[in-house]
């Protein structure tokens, strides 16, 4: 009853998002003040029956109901619960019900909080988000059914792909959805301004808290899926330039340009065509992501179920959808009128040239993780993979950093030279230190990884220099918040660059008993013992670990099996210490009874996400200080 | 700025949205082919695979006389599935030479005695090299070596009932 | 301690046989070893979804890198192994995209991309009054 009961809950909610489309659109031809207003309370309810439908998911799969296919495919009734919960979006049709759950409550909270945007744009804005939801209902009913029952019930499900029976699964996809639903809003309010031709600072306000939110889940979400792929695959790798990863870290790209973009719209009214323009692109390069993950057209060492036809569906809703929005831009953005002009020297020119090079980045990457399948369609076989990527994109993202780095020195409006290079003084001499520093101390690996370093430590103190001289108590939230995502980005960067420059490795064949040294550690390798786990029994590998005189540690990895579906899984034994991470696989054994292991020492590479997370908490303390503002202003207008 | 310029963007999406869309109507074909077909055979010398066996020699392509190069495992399931077509072939005189990858003589020896033993020589490949030096990618896959000891043919997964005809076919056509 | 010494011979994962030397072992010389790692992380693996020889479990890809290590011991350049693996398999073996006919696009796209950036981003600068 609870899959049926979900279904109809699904139906209805497509009825809705028709209804909200239909609505908006009789409102904005000049219909009555009344369907104009009935638009709100529509986006309301049909954000709580998607949100009902997804609950009935859940609790099919909680329940371990085998009578629904979904559950028979992709669950087992001896999992734990939280791997039963995280089951519902680690499929196809689960995770396309979390998304369009997600999208729906969007469309609610846009409805029931947005009062600051004049009512037309936002009832167009409403009507966009149901033509995109009426888009994905159509898809989940016809495409991918995930309440379908089976005819005859099985006496257990088949289990779910032990890699991604991990707690990082339990977060990482919906986080990553949260925030494409973000900019699947940022979408729809660029169409909604486009429709009603009204591109203004208003309309930036009233997309920046959605594009920031956007923004805060995606960069959590590739941050826990980069520390997730680094110590499930169990090579040491934390970046693969894999197209699934590529596929999540355009959009991001494109987020972090509409971000400053929307900011400067929103200040001083100008780059009103490029901030639209990168509001479709932001949500384009998110559904273009969904679709090469989701098609299969590109092979990918992450885990996905793969279906072309699927792909098709996808790929129809990506041309109605952005095909359209392009199509209305440039018909429309040429009765818009153009935004304020800027002096070169100005904060505005600065953020210019961080959506320049942005921009670039991004269509490096997608033209890099595309290129294989234009050689596929000359008859060539072609991988574009990290050496392409790294000299392709490493050295625009490092003038990105210098940018950012000055960035934020400058004022708006118009600056001088000589009083920018006053303030850039002692940023620049600390990059002069670490040069130094970095010549005489570090190996040379590479010029991208020498130069990260550099960079990076001049970017720490050009990040938290906007704050000398001030009042700390009185400085703006949203100041911190630039000022930590900055400094995250310069902690992030320090920990790719440490990473590529320090790391040790040993990979040797051993039997138990025998002793080998990686960095400054000495590594015994005592022996095996099996272990238990709820649904997989492993082999443990046991290694003492001693660095000077300081007390041992022990590591564990494993060689997991699980029963259902049968599979071996390495499980890397990873400890932290406070200057990098030791991280041991166990291998196979050979005839001879060696087993092969591989150890990295790997200094500060946890700065790589906990930069990540720096970032994203930067984004959080901006979002909660625009909305703390926004209050402020709501109440004195009505004081 | 001109007109045309603002429909750059949707022509740049257009031209993405053909290309994958091409790609996902006729997926290209991901089997990695041997860039030495055409060429001489490369240079090797392996031990017996199976003991009372003769190993493998490059030079023994080179004395005239056309044949299939099998590449195989025990471990392999479609290689126990193709056992039938390469013993067809034989049975049409085709001589038939083979390289086991990363097998253990005893395997070697019940794979045959299980599955039947078509072939005249087989060399042992413990570490893949000549895999690796011939260009193929995994087993099972058949080369088709002239007489002069160059590459005509490489088949790429098992043989199935249409292809005896032609690889005989070809052999005996080859000089 | 007893229980850490298994019987291992009755374990399953004991391979069929034993790996290539150099496929799970380091080069004593740490700068051909550096320089081996250097190319297995460019070289494709031929038998996995995408990854590099020197991230896969693959057998083959161990052979990979057993073959990758032993020819850069013998003093061969990296360039030249590489250029061996493409003779064989295409470039599709190469992470690396050899600049042709083909990839130039490719390889030209950030200039490409740069140049028509600075010229739409010269529409938001006002005109310097000469």
């Amino acid at each position: 009853m609870i899959a049926e009961a979900g279904l109809a809950a699904l139906w209805l909610a497509a009825a809705v998002a028709l209804l909200q489309l239909v609505l908006a659109g009789v409102a904005l031809r000049g219909g009555q003040a009344e369907v104009l207003a009935a638009v709100r309370p529509v986006a309301v309810t049909g954000g709580v029956l998607a949100l009902l439908a997804f609950l009935c998911l859940v609790a099919v799969f909680v329940r371990s109901d085998m009578s629904v296919l979904l559950v028979v495919e992709n669950s087992h009734s001896a999992k734990p619960l939280l791997y039963r919960i995280s089951g519902v979006w680690g499929n196809h049709e689960g995770s396309m019900l979390l998304w369009v759950t997600v999208l729906g409550l969007a469309g609610a909270a846009i409805a029931r909080i947005e009062h600051r945007l004049d009512e037309r744009p936002l009832v167009a804005t409403l009507g966009a988000q149901g033509a995109i939801a009426l888009g994905f209902f159509a898809f989940l009913l016809f495409a991918s059914n995930p309440f379908a029952r089976v005819a005859q019930p099985p006496a257990n499900g088949l289990g779910l792909n032990p890699l991604l029976q991990d707690p990082g699964l339990a977060f990482h996809p919906p986080t990553l959805y949260l925030g494409y639903v973000g900019l699947s809003v940022a979408f729809s309010f660029a169409v909604g301004a486009l429709v009603t031709r009204d591109v203004g600072p208003a309309f930036a306000r009233a997309m920046r808290p959605w594009v920031l939110g956007a923004w805060i889940f995606l960069t959590l979400g590739i941050t826990a899926g980069s520390y997730w792929a680094y110590y499930e695959l169990g090579w040491g790798g934390w970046w693969f330039w894999d197209p699934v990863e590529n596929a999540s870290l355009m959009p991001w790209l494109a987020a972090t340009a509409l971000l400053h973009s929307v900011t400067v719209l929103a200040t001083r009214d100008g780059l009103r065509a490029w901030t639209v323009m990168l509001a479709v692109v932001a949500f384009s390069m998110s559904m273009i992501g969904t679709f090469l993950v989701r098609s299969g057209i590109l092979t990918s060492v992450h885990a996905f179920a793969v279906d072309p036809s699927r792909g098709t569906f996808i790929l129809a809703l990506l041309a109605l959808y952005i095909g359209g929005a392009l199509a209305l831009f440039a018909l429309r953005i040429g009765t818009v009128k153009t935004g304020t002009t800027f002096e070169l020297l100005s904060r505005e020119g600065g953020l210019v040239l961080n959506n320049l090079l942005l921009s670039v980045i991004l269509g490096v990457v997608l033209i890099g993780t595309l290129y294989p399948i234009v050689a596929s369609a000359f008859g060539v076989q072609l991988s574009v993979g990290p050496p392409f990527f790294d000299k392709a994109a490493g050295p625009i993202a490092l003038a990105l950093v210098v940018a950012l780095a000055a960035g934020p020195l400058v004022r708006w409006r118009r600056d001088r030279w000589d009083a920018l290079a006053g303030r850039l003084l002692v940023p620049v001499a600390a990059t002069g230190l670490a040069l130094g520093a970095v010549v005489l101390f570090a190996p040379f690996k590479s010029v991208l990884s020498s130069a990260g370093l550099v960079l990076a430590a001049g970017l720490a103190v050009a990040s938290v220099a906007p704050l000398w001289g001030r009042n700390l108590a009185r400085t703006p939230l949203f100041t911190w918040g630039m000022v930590i995502a900055h400094l995250g980005v310069a902690v992030s960067l320090f920990g790719m660059a440490a990473d590529a420059a320090f790391t040790r490795e040993t990979l040797i064949a051993a039997r138990p008993g025998e002793q080998v040294g990686v960095g400054p550690f000495r590594v015994t390798f005592d022996g095996l013992k099996p272990a238990m786990g709820p649904n997989w029994s492993a082999l443990e590998g046991r290694f003492t670990v001693q660095r000077g005189d300081a007390a041992p540690f022990v590591l564990r990895p494993q060689q997991r099996f699980f029963a259902q579906p049968p599979t071996t899984t390495s499980e890397a034994s990873i400890a932290t210490l406070w200057d990098g991470q030791l991280y041991a696989v166990l291998g196979n054994a050979d005839a001879g009874g060696r087993w092969q292991v591989r150890l990295w020492w790997k200094p500060f590479v946890t700065c790589i996400w906990a930069g990540g997370a720096l970032i994203a908490l930067g984004g959080a303390l901006s979002l909660l200080g625009r909305i703390r503002r926004a209050r402020l202003r709501h109440e004195e207008a009505w004081a | 700025m001109k007109r045309w310029l603002i429909w750059l963007p949707f022509i740049a999406f257009a031209a993405v949205l053909w290309l994958v869309a091409a790609e996902l109507t006729r997926p290209a074909d991901r089997t990695v082919r041997s860039r030495l077909v055409g060429q001489a055979l490369p240079g090797f010398s392996l031990p017996a695979a199976v003991p009372g066996k003769p190993g493998l020699d490059a030079r023994a392509f080179r004395i005239g006389e056309p044949r299939l190069l099998n590449i195989f495992a025990s471990w392999c399931v479609p290689c126990a599935a193709e056992a039938p077509q390469l013993a067809a072939l034989a049975r049409a005189g085709v001589p038939i030479d083979a390289i086991a990858i990363r097998d253990k003589p005893e395997d070697v020896a019940r794979f045959l005695a299980r599955y039947g033993d078509p072939f005249r020589a087989i060399g042992a490949d413990q570490t893949s090299a000549v895999q690796l030096a011939l260009g193929s990618s995994g087993v099972p896959e058949t080369f088709v070596i002239d007489g002069q000891g160059r590459i005509v043919e490489q088949h790429i997964g098992d043989l199935r009932a249409e292809d005896v005809a032609r690889l005989t076919a070809l052999v005996k056509g080859a000089r | 301690m007893r229980a850490w010494l298994l019987p291992l011979a009755a374990l399953t994962l004991v391979a069929a046989t034993s790996p290539a030397r150099y496929a799970n072992t380091q080069l004593a010389d740490p700068a051909k070893e550096a320089e081996a790692q250097a190319l297995m992380v460019t070289l494709r693996c031929l038998v996995c979804q995408g990854q590099s020889i020197a991230d896969s479990d693959a057998d083959m890809a161990a052979d990979m890198r057993a073959l990758v290590r032993q020819r850069i011991a013998r003093g061969e350049r990296a360039g030249d192994v590489r250029d061996w693996l493409i003779a064989r398999y295409g470039e599709y073996v190469s992470y690396d995209p050899p600049l042709t006919a083909l990839t130039a696009p490719l390889w030209l796209a950030p200039i490409a991309l740069l140049v028509v950036g600075l010229i739409v981003a010269r529409a938001s600068f006002r005109r310097r009054r000469s």
